[in-house]
């Protein structure tokens, strides 16, 4: 079986934690969206640090940085 | 020198907001307040009740509680983020009207965060003053009446004040250590003119969540103390949802993160002293208890203490 792309692993770690499909349009908010409010949203980056093995230090917990499955791909591109 | 905790004490003004008054005013659910806060109603101060008024009578009832004479209180710290600005602040007005006419009175113009760093200052200063009143007192409901109302933050916050009396006499909980925190590059994620409150709950919740665990481990693994030793966790009580996030993270279960946002709502700084009043009243168990608090600035914490007999 194809590995998963990095994408499509932070699609379903969106979808875990939203409990609603993720948005195909990569570029879209999640929060504007609604699909994400403010609680679900250090459920994530927990999700991510554990699906991908790093740390996101305090410095790095800007929202805008997890808005979107764009945004999220764009920074562990820099980060791993 | 130990410090000492010997009581608590709280003031709630009378009237209770209820959710389904909330919803009226934000065009919000009574049901999606809850769901989004924990909180089901919150209490109001009267439009006359001020401020240093609620302190006073928070400082009062700590007072009767440690059965400890005004008069011997060495120093007064007052915490409160809702206060007016300008000067001289609310510490002036209580310490007036305790009759405290010569011992220092300090006020910490900090929000939600304020009785965590006056806990942790008057630990250290007792040596020098003896007994150290430390009141937080919150007038919030203002705030969240101002047009344009941000449902928000309008659904979140009550009135109300909490008083603790810390001595270098022993008393009921030694105080052990304290860890205090101040990133300033957020400080207009959560700020307050005087008369509008803006808050980015995306950024808050984001730090909160992550900030009050960790300075709490911090603070526990220096007392070489683990999270599933603590009696009981005495949180500044700004959402439900995050005070489970902080139990999920501690890997503790949520009978042990004391919680009354559901009657109070988020009374700012006075929230971790009324949810201790409240806890204290209760008749606890003995062992460690862990403060915690995050809020405006950011700043953050934790103070740990353990039961002295």
């Amino acid at each position: 079986m194809p590995e998963s792309s990095r994408p499509q692993r932070l699609r379903k770690l969106v979808q875990e934690v939203a409990g609603k499909p993720a948005p195909e349009d990569e570029q879209e908010s999640l929060f504007e969206s609604g699909l994400l409010d403010s609680f679900a949203l250090p459920d994530l980056v927990s999700a991510i640090e554990k699906e991908f093995a790093i740390k996101v230090p305090d410095s790095d917990l800007n929202p805008r940085k997890f808005d979107s499955i764009a945004r999220m791909d764009a920074y562990l591109a820099d980060h791993m | 020198m130990a410090s000492y905790l010997h009581a608590f004490g709280a003031h709630l003004p009378e009237r209770v907001v209820t959710n389904a008054e909330l919803a009226e005013r934000t065009g919000k659910t009574a049901e999606w307040i809850e769901s989004a806060s924990g909180i089901q109603e919150r209490r109001w101060a009267a439009p006359e009740t001020s401020i240093a008024a609620m302190g006073v009578a928070a400082a009062e009832s700590c007072l009767k509680t440690a059965g400890f004479p005004t008069n011997k209180i060495g120093m007064l710290i007052v915490a409160s983020g809702s206060g007016a600005r300008g000067f001289p602040g609310p510490a002036a007005a209580i310490a007036d009207r305790l009759c405290l006419l010569s011992v220092p009175a300090i006020d910490l113009p900090m929000a939600s965060a304020g009785s965590l760093f006056g806990l942790a200052l008057a630990m250290r200063l007792t040596e020098t003053y003896g007994d150290i009143l430390v009141v937080a007192s919150e007038k919030m409901s203002p705030l969240c009446e101002t047009e344009p109302i941000d449902p928000n933050t309008a659904i979140l916050f009550g009135d109300g004040a909490g008083a603790a009396l810390v001595s270098s006499r022993p008393g009921r909980w030694r105080m052990l250590d304290a860890s205090l925190h101040t990133d300033g590059q957020y400080r207009e994620d959560l700020a307050c003119d005087g008369t509008s409150l803006r808050m980015n709950g995306l950024t808050v919740i984001l730090q909160a969540s992550r900030k009050m665990p960790a300075s709490i481990e911090e603070v526990l693994a220096r007392q070489n103390l683990s999270a599933q030793q603590v009696t009981a966790f005495l949180l500044h009580q700004a959402n439900l949802n995050l005070l489970t996030r902080v139990a999920k993270a501690l890997n503790v279960g949520p009978e042990k993160i004391f919680a009354n946002v559901q009657r109070y709502g988020n009374t700012s700084s006075a929230s971790m002293l009324i949810a201790a009043t409240e806890w204290a009243e209760a008749s606890p168990g003995k062992g460690p208890i862990v403060f915690s608090a995050f809020g405006a600035g950011f700043h953050w914490g934790a103070l740990v203490a353990d039961s002295a007999d």
